[in-house]
């Protein structure tokens, strides 16, 4: 559906974005994850037209923005990093100037109810957008980019500046808007994007570091799991049993948290299970496990290695 | 292009720029016809028009100093910009709704002719060829002043630079007799707009006037597309 290729962007001597390329299947949630200033919204404003790439090409749906560029602009619904409102206008005008400037060609009425009542402003038609709050710009800005159906949807950072709850259905109208349109969404926040997207893209320095499945990407980058415990009982002994264990790595008590009570972390590898016999060792030195939590790499470590490691190679 | 046209007609009728504009231009509009007609028992609105021209040259940077000014600084350019209009649409509707409430602020022309035909025969052929030349000179202008916008993010910035645009056009004519190197004058007599403007308030309709101020506003609007374009690729 979308097809970025070699994309480059330089302002002077500074490439803001290097050689990108990836693909984006119909239907599917892509995920675009870097650190602020990485290039993710350079990337989507050349995606939308917004302004033009050095070099490389972006096609979507078979048509290319330079060469046919109104016929591609109109398969685009986008939401740029600032919703792109007029403070001087109320909600319902401004949603029916998006409808004409975009020249859509559903019944206008009821096309635009439809879209305020899927982001819930219906009950804000009448107030001028320079009075409404972040969480309701965002979502006029969200109603705009979903106004005549787009088949291809670019949201740049749409959860910024929303409360918990804002976020939370914002996510869930997201993965609700995959199963219709192919989506590319932004964020520097992980656990958004791993709770969203089918694919992600991390890039840092404008570059893309990486590629892959959601659950894929956790797996092939995690080379260990691991193990936070809290055991009472004298911190040698278990950490003598801890080394015992077939498969563990690492190991070493992070902090105590009381008297006998000790935080310990322990490293192994990905094939292994080692919480069965975490807990019959401390059976048998009588050390009460009080918690025990294992679990993969987190994205959040995963993705500080992948941009720091593109740092290293960038110098 | 009629989406844009719509959106900035409200917008300029929901703010004050509108009304401010007009009743600026009434007043003084106004004032003159009080002046040139009632005071020296004229049946001429030649007066009034000339020294409306200094005023249209600061009115109009007010017309259009948001106009893409106010888009690019809060960001709406990205709605314009990314959606499936052309550019020459874009700035076609941004220079008709500026155009057309320059045209009402006009009409009140017609108005005072009609005062006027009450006491004396107006002389319609001078009101209404002048109240043309006005609009096309009004055209150019408006042009000039979108393009100044399209430059810069601050409307402020944009009407200091077109009211200083527009002083130094109306101070052509007095340069061409100020200069002493007689080609330089010859110059600036040819794209002075006064020598053009003069002979539509002497109600002589000529092509070459006609001509010399659509192709300046068809100049700058061509400029702001391409203005515009250039944004895209630097």
């Amino acid at each position: 559906m979308i097809e970025v290729k070699n994309l480059t962007k330089r302002y002077g001597d500074i490439k803001a974005i290097d050689d990108i390329s990836f693909t984006v299947d119909t239907g599917e949630v892509l995920g675009f994850l870097g650190p602020n200033g990485a290039g993710k919204s350079t990337t989507m404003n050349i995606i939308t037209g917004y302004i033009s790439s050095t070099s490389g090409t972006v096609t979507i749906d078979g048509s290319e923005i330079l060469e046919n560029p109104r016929e591609t602009k109109s398969k685009i619904g986008y939401l740029p990093e600032i919703p792109p409102l007029y403070p001087d206008m109320t909600v319902q005008k401004y949603l029916e100037f998006m409808f004409d400037l975009k020249k859509v060609k559903l019944p206008k009425k009821e096309h635009i109810d439809e879209v305020m009542r899927l982001v819930r402003i219906s009950d804000i038609g009448k107030r001028l957008i320079k009075n409404l709050s972040k969480g309701y710009r965002q979502r006029v800005g969200f109603a705009q980019a979903l106004l005549g159906n787009p088949p291809v949807l670019i949201l740049d950072e749409p959860t910024v500046g929303l409360d918990p709850k804002q976020i939370i259905e914002i996510r869930k109208l997201i993965r609700s808007l995959g199963k219709k349109h192919t989506v590319i969404f932004s964020s520097h926040v992980l656990s958004e994007i791993s709770a969203t997207c089918d694919r992600i893209i991390v890039i840092a320095d404008g570059k893309l570091v990486a590629n892959s499945k959601t659950d894929e990407l956790s797996l092939s980058l995690a080379e260990t799991q691991k193990l936070s415990l809290i055991a009472e009982g004298g911190s040698s002994d278990i950490l003598a049993e801890i080394k015992k264990i077939p498969g563990v790595k690492k190991y070493k008590k992070e902090r105590d948290i009381s008297e006998k009570t000790a935080l310990y972390s322990v490293e192994y590898s990905n094939d292994t299970d080692i919480r069965r016999d975490v807990f019959s060792a401390m059976v048998r030195i009588h050390a009460p496990i009080l918690e025990m939590k294992s679990g993969n790499e987190s994205l959040e470590d995963m993705f500080l290695k992948l941009t720091q490691s593109a740092e290293k190679g960038g110098n | 292009m009629s989406a844009i046209f719509k959106r900035e007609m409200s917008a300029y009728f929901s703010s004050a720029t509108a009304y401010v504009v007009m009743a600026v231009f009434f007043f003084f509009s106004g004032m003159f016809f009080n002046f040139y007609v009632f005071a020296q028992n004229s049946n001429s609105l030649t007066y009034v028009f000339s020294n409306m021209f200094f005023i249209i040259m600061f009115l109009i940077p007010i017309i259009t100093m948001k106009s893409f000014a106010e888009e690019k600084k809060q960001k709406s350019d990205q709605a314009l910009l990314t959606s499936p209009c052309l550019l020459t649409e874009i700035v076609l509707g941004k220079f008709l709704s500026a155009f057309i409430l320059f045209t009402i602020c006009n009409l009140i022309f017609l108005v005072y002719a009609v005062v006027i035909s009450f006491f004396a025969q107006p002389q319609w052929s001078v009101i209404l060829c002048t109240l043309l030349g006005t609009l096309l000179l009004g055209g150019a202008m408006i042009a000039i002043n979108v393009f100044i916008s399209v430059m810069t993010e601050s409307q402020v910035v944009a009407a200091v630079l077109g009211m200083g645009a527009g002083l130094l056009i109306s101070m052509m004519s007095y340069f061409v007799n100020a200069v002493g190197v007689e080609w330089i004058s010859a110059v600036l007599k040819k794209i002075s707009f006064m020598t053009y403007y003069e002979n539509f308030t002497y109600g002589i309709l000529s092509i070459t006037d006609v001509v010399f101020f659509l192709s300046v506003t068809a100049l700058f609007l061509f400029f702001t597309v391409r203005a515009l374009e250039k944004r895209r690729w630097s």
